[in-house]
């Protein structure tokens, strides 16, 4: 199998500097992801679950470890990768998912959507057709396509937000909560082109509230919970 | 604080467009700009974003050749560009200026002559370029203005009968009728109403992502630069305090002075 | 060998008015505008015994270009027999003793107010031209010094958008006299406030003229051969006034610029602005001898 992630010892906190203080989130992780796996990050609330997608996703910057990436053009290290590197990485290589939809005033839902692909390179029209694809896959009603997502519902708005976040085959695709507020038959469509994504071998690591959705992918799970991780000892703890 | 550096570039192997080196700028005792360093590669939109008196704005117009900074080094990888730009004399400046760089100012009155017309103030960057024929500069007039979301039927009338989005939108046309290399902008959504200010930023980020127009843009408005920018710089007191992508910076602030900057955005 | 063999007797004035370091320094500032064609040369501009805006730097390149040797010719507006013209031809005679003319053929120094005679000049001939503003920039830049930094920059950007204002606004361009004309490709003048009509007489021109501003204290050049082009778009063609079509009433002149007399009934005759052509043509056809020299234009057109 083709490695696709290899975490080495990672280590996140915040600092708190208008209180002086010092906040672990989590350390010493170290864990391998591979091509079409699928892994559970598991724990209670406030175990570092999303902080450590948003790390893998360098929204945070992590305080030490390697995140090392086996991408198309060879191994880097996220951790520590310049800017630059991680701006192109996340245009064609990493997905990250959440549960809110980033709306921009005046961008139609399906503008929206195929922007990921223009941007990867797609020429506009066939972008813009593909939207319509996930748009209608996800259930969005088709009244809704050209209109601006800024007023939409939030479930209406988190089918906008997952149609576009999956809209492009990824390597590495993070996923934090993304069946919150859905209904029915857009977590089932979700699963569909989670499991087609999959298949393709998109490497996926998530965090769910009821995993019981997605139970059919899993490969395996890890459990952030601190008392169940031999390796960490931290708490969410002022240190 | 402890200080990450992160790596060079591995798999982006393009060279930055414009590289800044230790930009310093004083007026008299006041250091306005203190070994100000960026980079921005093609197609990238860098954000500087500071309180009033951080130095940011100063630092806009040395990148526009406005100003000319005490110390540093300032160039642009362009054909027929070389060295260190705030060495060129003002004919060359003039017309780097003209050719390479647009800007986009808070204040319209710096940017456009309020009594001629629209379309004129976007023709005059075409005639110092040495466009010499009527119908070429209407219609490449017409084309920015267009671009720029600006109603054509309005297109010969003065900035100075103008609302302020639109002026905003007239600029806007003018900085990228010559297609140039850098945009620069500079606050140019502040003092405009909040709807005003949705429909400017988003024509912005339009053009960005259509042109991928390689942008500067500074503000005090933690949001405008949310909405536009790649990365972001943060600026205090004529220094760089902290610099990296954008969700990043604002997510997860590494210095005291870039905390209390996001925990006071609204 | 006594004192009084080396020193010139006393004279209530200086031979032509100004006094040897006045017309030394204009001499000087003539040739500086000649060797940089269209560039704006300051001067020290004296005082004449005439108002400023009567023709004064006119006047005082005159008078520093004058000998007894030489014929003089004073038009204003087209016309040698106008009041302002009148006085000058006879200031510059008496305090020359140059003998004056009104026949353009004759005459060797020319100063004129706002024309340029129809008859062809020559190699020759000196043209001086009184000029009011020689700043062609004043319009678009109120500020001198950033104006002078505009000419050495050949920033000329402006003089267009001016130009396309005027059609925006009016459908064409409104700019009548003044014409703003490139020199030598290099500096943009103003050509004093001659017609459109007259400026395509300049470009590659046989003479030599020299305009002068005796309030701004200016003074600039178009030497002999010397290209002359007024700005335009090169999709929007120079346009002298439509006078190709009209005839003088009182000599038959056709095909010359002509002055609009208005008639009591509300329509108009015209008369041939350049009062000595007209004189010319009227003697002509009742059969006196009077020679009608070479012409800028034939049958309305420039050749």
């Amino acid at each position: 199998m083709t490695l696709v992630l290899d975490i080495r010892d990672l280590d996140k906190g915040f600092t708190m500097h208008h209180l002086g203080t010092k906040m672990a989130a989590f350390a010493g992780i170290s864990f391998q992801l591979h091509a079409g796996e699928f892994l559970l990050l598991k724990g209670r609330n406030g175990a570092g679950k999303s902080t450590l997608l948003r790390t893998l996703y360098r929204s945070y910057l992590p305080g030490s470890g390697e995140i090392l990436f086996h991408s198309s053009h060879g191994v880097i290290d996220l951790a520590r990768a310049a800017d630059v590197d991680v701006s192109f990485l996340r245009k064609t290589e990493v997905g990250f998912v959440t549960q809110f939809l980033t709306a921009r005033p005046r961008v139609s839902a399906e503008a929206l959507v195929a922007e990921p692909l223009r941007l990867s390179g797609v020429a506009a029209g066939e972008a813009l057709e593909e939207a319509r694809h996930w748009l209608d896959a996800f259930g969005v009603k088709r009244a809704l396509w050209a209109a601006y997502p800024t007023t939409f519902s939030g479930g209406e708005q988190q089918k906008v937000n997952l149609a576009r976040a999956l809209i492009l085959p990824q390597r590495l695709l993070l996923l934090d909560e993304p069946t919150a507020s859905l209904d029915a038959s857009a977590r089932a469509a979700l699963i569909d082109r989670l499991a087609e994504l999959k298949a393709k071998g998109t490497a996926m690591i998530g965090v769910f509230h009821h995993p019981g959705d997605v139970a059919q992918l899993i490969n395996r799970e890890i459990d952030l919970t601190p008392e169940t991780q031999s390796q960490e000892e931290r708490e969410d703890v002022v240190v | 604080m402890t200080v990450v550096t992160l790596n060079a570039p591995q798999f982006v192997d393009t060279k930055p467009l414009l590289t800044a080196r230790n930009v310093c700028k004083s007026y008299g005792d006041v250091r306005a700009l203190r070994d100000v360093s960026a980079v921005v590669y093609p197609g990238e939109v860098l954000g500087i974003v500071g309180e009033s008196g951080s130095g940011k704005s100063t630092f806009l117009r040395c990148l526009n050749l406005e100003e000319v900074p005490d110390a540093g080094s300032y160039s642009l990888d362009l054909p027929d560009v070389q060295g260190n730009l705030f060495d060129l004399d003002r004919y060359a400046r003039r017309m780097l200026c003209a050719t390479q760089i647009g800007i986009v100012y808070q204040n319209p009155h710096l940017g456009l002559l309020m009594n001629h017309s629209s379309s004129g103030n976007v023709a005059e960057r075409l005639l110092v370029a040495g466009e010499r024929s009527f119908d070429v500069l209407r219609d490449k007039a017409r084309d920015a203005l267009d671009a720029s979301e600006f109603p054509l039927e309005r297109m010969d009338a003065p900035p100075s009968e103008l609302s302020g989005g639109m002026q905003q939108r007239v600029q806007l046309a003018k900085a990228i009728a010559l297609e140039p290399a850098l945009l620069l902008l500079d606050e140019p959504t502040t003092g405009l109403d909040v709807s005003v200010q949705a429909l400017v930023l988003d024509t912005l980020k339009r053009l960005q992502q259509e042109r991928q127009i390689t942008m500067v843009i500074v503000s005090h408005d933690l949001g405008v630069i949310q909405t536009l920018s790649d990365r972001v710089m943060v600026m205090r007191h004529g220094q760089v305090v902290e610099q990296g992508l954008v969700d990043q910076v604002f997510q997860d602030p590494q210095h005291s002075y870039t905390q209390q900057l996001v925990h006071a955005k609204l | 060998m006594s004192l009084k063999s080396l020193t010139k007797t006393w004279e209530p004035m200086s031979y032509g008015f100004l006094d040897a370091s006045a017309k030394r320094e204009i001499r000087r500032k003539m040739l500086k505008a000649i060797a940089v064609p269209g560039c704006q040369i300051p001067y020290a501009s004296r005082e004449v015994p005439m108002a400023r805006g009567w023709g004064t730097g006119g006047l005082q390149v005159s008078c520093t270009l004058i000998n007894p040797g030489m014929q003089v010719k004073v038009i204003d507006q087209g016309a040698d027999d106008s009041v302002n013209a009148a006085s000058i031809r006879k200031f510059l005679a008496r305090v020359s003793g140059a003998p004056t003319t009104m026949n353009t053929l004759e005459a060797d120094l020319i100063q004129s107010r706002h024309r340029i005679p129809e008859e062809k000049l020559r190699e020759d001939q000196i043209l001086v031209l009184q000029v009011p503003n020689p700043e062609p920039l004043r319009p678009v830049q109120p500020n001198m010094s950033i104006a002078r930094q505009m000419h050495a920059d050949a920033d000329y950007g402006r003089m267009w958008l001016q130009l396309y204002e005027q059609i925006v606004r009016s459908g064409r361009v409104m700019q009548g006299a003044s014409y703003p004309s490139l020199v030598n490709g290099r500096f943009v003048m103003t050509p004093s406030p001659i017609p459109r009509w007259d400026v395509p007489k300049m470009d590659m021109a046989a003479h030599l003229t020299i305009l002068s501003a005796g309030r701004e204290k200016r003074l600039h050049a178009v030497p002999p051969y010397t290209r002359v082009e007024p700005l335009v778009f090169d999709d929007v063609p120079y346009r002298v006034e439509e006078h190709a079509a009209l005839t003088c009433s009182r000599s038959g002149a056709r095909g010359f610029f002509m002055n609009e007399i208005p008639q009591g009934d509300g329509t108009s005759t015209y008369e041939v602005s350049d009062s000595e052509l007209g004189v010319k043509t009227i003697r002509c056809r009742d059969g006196e001898a009077a020679q009608v020299g070479e012409t800028w234009y034939k049958s309305g057109e420039m050749v």
